[in-house]
């Protein structure tokens, strides 16, 4: 068994910033990537507001140098650019030194290309190349295929949870020693199909999204990706790796209570972030910044801020939602949000939760709305998706 | 590490496979290009209420899990781990029909909320009150394997007993898709069997398998699961080296290997992967197959496993399912092996215990 579970690299793209170092500007500079949709053509362009990434596909293509006979959907453009970045970031020169695994998520697949050709594919061959890049395991094997890993790939997909356990299952697949390294994230492009159905469940704001806040309006979707490398004690010692963060807690439980709602009290994301902490042998008290799942939907604030009271009580820590900056981006945003918890931790930086003005009249809970300067030992982070799906991740400077 | 013990199975799937005296001897091969899974009577299992309310794959997936869980007298597992490659198809084609043909206007929300890969688990969880490990595996034809592999995991941390299962469903517009790019077979290929179709493509099915895993045997334990492994991509000459090595992982040569389970579906382009180890390292093995009663679909090796846990219990090797004739005394070992399209490949092993 492994103790530790390094963080050595790290990769995103997001309406925010295309780059690391673009996203960790944004965050300082309180500059979110909220606008008008541009790229897709919905009846809901004026009404709604996105976290759009500000490349479209033929650029992203161009970038990866891809083929023009290429099938990619624009969640595997996305997820190969965060990858790529994460890979390179981590100092990886050869990715088979070591038995590596790729684990993505995703929600959205490649459902941008098969709601633009649904019916067109019966009359013309010449976008059928896009029929198998519909499942969500294809973005993933591009990936895999493009960076050469032969070993371990796969794909989780638990709604809005995805990316953060594929996190979670790289970390443990080090720590039981089956791999030495493993790439894990996720990505979700906009569609249609994502606009409509949040729309039918009437929680898109008109608005930028207001975390946390009494008057919140629901929430404005994003688009992104972002991935980490992770890497085992052995392969750190070997190679002398720096170490940006380690992962020291992960949980995983179910609300089991409405296939798209919280439960009101928040009890499978109180029992996510306590089984975090038991796994990282903390107490509530060591944490000094949590990175809320907040999505500014009525609903999933009000059970968030119950669930964090119960686990925290008087001790709450400096808290944020950064969803703000982004939108909700699905499956990636546990990634997404994994990526800004070790900027915290590397800069010890609490990044603000925008568009906050009035707490929650029942629980009273004041989000950081500035960017605050503070020692950050441990960063704690939710996501929470439908069908239940609550997962707790933590990120700590030491083990 | 602990030992993992399969102690219940169920199964929905194009034969009629939750009946209880179910056998393979009254199993018919499949004659057409898509066939839907023999609907078992629901309301034995389900709530007259909530089927209405339940696709297809929720209903077969609720009642593979219910049977499992029965056998091996389990109120309420600590995991569940499910694998579904196409996840709920039939709901996300409903609304996504609905956004095209009106223009994204005068939608309602059910068929958005239960179009989620991971719709099954959830509501899997939700019927049994499970607040513990619940995620789902959507990668392809090895969803399912994943989740075994996860199932070991979460089994030597001692979150069990562990639900693990397989379940994917027929969407029309999707199996329409497949055919146009010769994903399925034509219609009338069938006179001389599944693997005498010398044609492109599979036959397109459906079905949901779950297993109940503990770190001990129980009275129903079927088999032991020893280990499994994936790759994404294989050429046809890796696919022996690569069973080699499993089998040496595991301390084990191809002679201890009593029975090799595979995958083939009578694709022309791909059942190459098969005839390589048939002719070659498994030659004098005992070869057996299982999709010309299920037909193909991403999660369908969850079948093989299923079967594979029944010929372990019962030691008998049924004729329907043979692809040679060995004279086995005993079946100790099986393997499984399973690909789709040249891609996603799995390797399962099992013991008698």
């Amino acid at each position: 068994m492994n103790k530790g579970v390094a963080i050595t690299g790290m990769g995103i793209i997001s309406s925010i910033g295309n780059t690391l170092e673009e996203n960790f500007q944004s965050l300082i500079d309180k500059k979110p990537g909220i606008s008008k949709i541009k790229k897709i053509d919905t009846i809901h362009k004026d009404v709604i507001k996105v976290g759009e990434v500000d490349i479209d596909n033929a650029a992203l293509i161009q970038f990866l140098n891809l083929p023009e006979s290429n099938n990619y959907s624009r969640t595997a453009l996305l997820a190969e650019i965060a990858a790529k970045e994460a890979v390179k970031n981590a100092k990886i020169k050869d990715i088979n030194q070591y038995k590596t695994g790729l684990i993505s998520a995703t929600s959205v697949g490649g459902m941008d290309k098969t709601e633009k050709y649904y019916y067109s594919y019966f009359e013309e061959n010449k976008n059928r190349k896009y029929i198998d890049a519909h499942s969500l395991g294809d973005a993933t094997s591009k990936i895999a295929s493009s960076l050469g890993i032969t070993d371990f790939v796969t794909t989780i997909s638990t709604a809005c949870s995805s990316a953060t356990n594929a996190i979670m299952l790289g970390a443990r697949m080090i720590k039981s020693g089956k791999l030495d390294r493993v790439i894990v994230g996720g990505a979700d492009c906009l569609s249609k199909f994502t606009i409509n159905g949040f729309k039918t469940l009437m929680i898109l704001s008109e608005t930028d999204c207001k975390p946390f806040d009494e008057n919140r309006t629901g929430l404005n979707l994003g688009e992104a990706a972002a991935f980490l490398v992770l890497e085992s004690d052995s392969v750190v010692a070997r190679e002398n790796k720096e170490v940006l963060a380690y992962i020291s807690g992960y949980a995983n439980a179910n609300d089991a209570f409405h296939q798209t709602a919280s439960s009101e009290n928040g009890e499978g994301a109180t029992l996510a972030m306590k089984k975090a902490l038991d796994i990282a042998n903390l107490s509530p008290n060591d944490i000094d910044y949590i990175n809320a799942h907040g999505t500014a939907t009525p609903n999933n604030d009000s059970s968030e801020s119950k669930a964090i009271l119960r686990v925290f009580e008087n001790n709450m820590p400096s808290f944020s939602s950064t969803k703000g900056y982004t939108g909700h981006t699905l499956a990636a945003a546990g990634a997404i949000e994994a990526v800004y918890s070790i900027l915290a931790l590397q800069n010890d930086m609490v990044f603000p939760n925008l568009n906050f003005n009035t707490p929650i009249s029942e629980t009273k809970l004041i989000p950081e709305t500035e960017v605050l300067k503070k020692n950050i030992n441990h960063v704690l982070s939710n996501s929470f998706g439908f069908g239940g799906n609550c997962s707790t991740l933590i990120f700590s400077k030491k083990y | 590490m602990k030992n993992y013990y399969i102690n219940g199975i169920g199964c929905i799937s194009a034969q009629d496979t939750s009946k209880e005296n179910f056998s393979f001897d009254n199993c018919n091969e499949l004659k057409n290009n898509i066939v839907a899974a023999f609907k078992p009577n629901y309301r034995s299992y389900i709530k007259p209420a909530l089927i209405r309310r339940m696709s297809n794959g929720v209903k077969m997936g609720v009642v593979a899990s219910s049977i499992a869980l029965n056998e091996a007298n389990i109120v309420e597992p600590k995991s569940i781990i499910t694998g579904s490659g196409m996840g709920c198809l039939k709901d996300s084609e409903k609304f996504l029909e609905n956004i095209i043909n009106n223009d994204e206007q005068y939608l309602t929300p059910t068929s958005f909320i239960q179009s989620t890969h991971n719709t099954v688990g959830a509501q899997i969880a939700l019927g049994l009150s499970c607040k513990s490990y619940n995620v789902t595996y959507v990668h392809s034809a090895t969803s399912f394997e994943s989740s075994l592999i996860d199932a070991m995991i979460t089994i030597d941390e001692s979150t069990q007993p562990v639900l693990v299962g397989g379940v994917d469903e027929i969407g029309p517009h999707t199996t329409a898709l497949h055919k146009l790019v010769n994903h399925v077979k034509k219609e009338n290929d069938f006179e001389k069997g599944i693997l005498n179709t010398y044609s492109k493509g599979a036959v397109f099915s459906e079905g949901a398998q779950f297993f109940v895993l503990e770190s001990d045997k129980n009275n129903n334990a079927y088999a032991q699961l020893v280990d499994v492994t994936i790759f994404d991509n294989l050429k046809v000459n890796e696919v022996e080296i690569k069973a080699q090595q499993f089998l040496k992982d595991n301390k084990l040569q191809v002679n201890d290997i009593d029975i090799i389970i595979l995958g083939n579906n009578g694709d022309i382009d791909f059942d190459i992967y098969y005839d390589e180890l048939q002719a070659n390292v498994f030659k004098d093995t005992q070869q057996l197959y299982y999709k010309h009663l299920t037909g193909e679909y991403n999660t369908v090796s969850a079948f093989g496993l299923w079967t594979a846990c029944k010929l372990m219990k019962s030691q008998e090797t049924p004729e329907v399912l043979k692809l040679n004739d060995k004279n086995l005394t005993s079946i100790n070992y099986i393997l499984l092996y399973n690909q789709y399209q040249g891609k996603s490949h799995s390797f399962i092993l099992l013991k008698k215990c």
